[in-house]
């Protein structure tokens, strides 16, 4: 493979890959947010 | 017996003739000694500087064998590098000291710690363009993740000769992100956006959610990027044991006697790899420059998400923080937060950029995980 196919597929894919996992990973850390809030403690009695 | 005597004595003079011979020796030498100054004097990362530089002074004094098959710091190096597990025991450490409750808060962060990884991709195509074979530049790009464990996991595994000048860079620079980073965000920025005043992260982060977390990311990155797994996998296995709270010895173990062992073994064994006939090239002034170049295109690119993240937000972020999107933890978030308050004493940074530098952490690691699943997609490497 020449340098510049290598150069242009590891940007786009590198890129795209690294932003679309992050991405990813930011909608299922907001969805635990939202599945697992924290809970307000109980006050005694 | 003068024979004899005579002899004996050219024993013992061999290393001076040997350093004349080599001159490239004694220019590792001064090298050595620069860094043990930075370390020791500059207190620049000294945990890694301080035996980085006497490794390189070890090994560079002639007729040196400690790097030779029997010698002491070969055996290190085979058991640790050649292996790779000395940066991803590192890495267990970090996961055990790293607290991802900032980028948790605020998931939206992880975009932050995304474009502060571009600069590995445009440095690589750089690299490439001035004529270094593919793997070399990948090791090369890696200096732009600004995370040492992740530049020597990639290095080690796929260009070990240049393990020794993408590690110092890794690392030197990491610790000049307060003198880089500045001027770079001050030049991006227009007065106006510096001295935006960003809400409190008030959103709390439930137990649950921080235990789930590395759970979350390791079979996540696993499965989109499973070449990386080594890396991605320790460091969140040391913050499932931070978070979980049951094994605090490990925990503990793992961010203290375990990273502290490695991290002496690991540095011996770079400055090892800093031999003078190996070092002293054009190369390695050209790899310092491009990892120069990386850590700028980092901040270049984190600012711009920043700045985009502003206007679709409305105005509400401050762009500085996407600076903090880099690996450099928790140092960028700081050099943020200072230079934040620097146009308005009333802004208040550290938190969010915590975030994006929490996110930035995990988005080096990704990055490199990425990159290695698409080589091996590519076929490049197997």
């Amino acid at each position: 493979m020449d340098n510049l196919t290598f150069g242009i597929t590891m940007l786009i894919c590198g890129m795209g890959g690294t932003i679309l996992t992050l991405w990813i990973m930011s909608l299922v850390m907001g969805l635990l947010g939202k599945l697992f809030p924290v809970k307000p403690e109980k006050k005694e009695a | 017996m003068a024979d004899a005597i005579i002899n004996g004595i050219g024993g013992l003079t061999v290393g001076f003739q040997m350093l004349a011979v080599d001159w490239r020796n004694g220019i590792m030498l001064i090298v050595g000694f620069v860094l043990l100054y930075l370390g020791i004097k500059k207190d620049c990362e000294p945990l890694l500087l301080v035996p980085i530089g006497f490794g390189c002074i070890l090994v560079n004094i002639p007729l040196s064998d400690v790097m030779s098959q029997e010698g002491f710091i070969r055996a290190i190096y085979d058991a640790g590098i050649v292996t790779e597990l000395f940066p991803l025991l590192i890495f267990i450490g970090i996961g055990a000291m790293t607290d991802f409750g900032p980028v948790l808060a605020q998931p939206s962060t992880f975009l932050l710690g995304a474009a502060g990884q571009f600069g590995i991709f445009l440095t690589l195509l750089l690299a490439l363009a001035l004529g270094f074979p593919q793997l070399d530049a990948v090791s090369i790009g890696i200096i732009g993740a600004c995370d040492g464990p992740t530049a020597i996991y990639v290095t080690s595994k796929y260009a070990p000769h240049l393990l020794g000048a993408v590690s110092v860079a890794a690392y030197s620079y990491m610790s000049l992100v307060p003198i880089i980073q500045p001027p770079i965000m001050r030049l991006l920025t227009t007065k106006k956006e510096r001295m935006t005043v960003m809400k409190a992260v008030a959103k709390p982060v439930s137990k649950t959610t921080k235990i789930l977390f590395p759970l979350v990311i390791t079979i996540l990155g696993g499965l989109i990027a499973p070449k990386g797994l080594p890396l991605l996998g320790t460091i969140m296995l040391g913050n499932l044991m931070r978070e979980s709270g049951v094994v605090s010895r490990l925990t503990k173990a793992s961010e203290n006697e375990i990273a502290n062992v490695v991290t002496l073994f690991l540095g011996l064994c770079i400055g090892a790899t800093m031999v003078g006939s190996a070092f002293v090239k054009a190369q390695t002034l050209i790899i310092l420059g491009l990892g120069f170049v990386a850590i700028c295109l980092d901040t270049v690119c984190g600012v711009c998400m920043g700045k985009v993240m502003r206007v679709v937000t409305g105005g509400k972020v401050n762009p500085l923080i996407g600076a903090a999107g880099i690996s450099a933890f928790p140092m960028a978030a700081r050099v943020v937060q200072k230079e934040g308050a620097k146009w308005n004493k009333k802004s208040y940074l550290l938190m969010h950029a915590m975030g994006a530098n929490a996110g930035g952490q995990i988005g080096s690691v990704v990055a490199a995980a990425v990159m290695l699943s698409v080589l091996a997609g590519m076929g490049i490497i197997r």
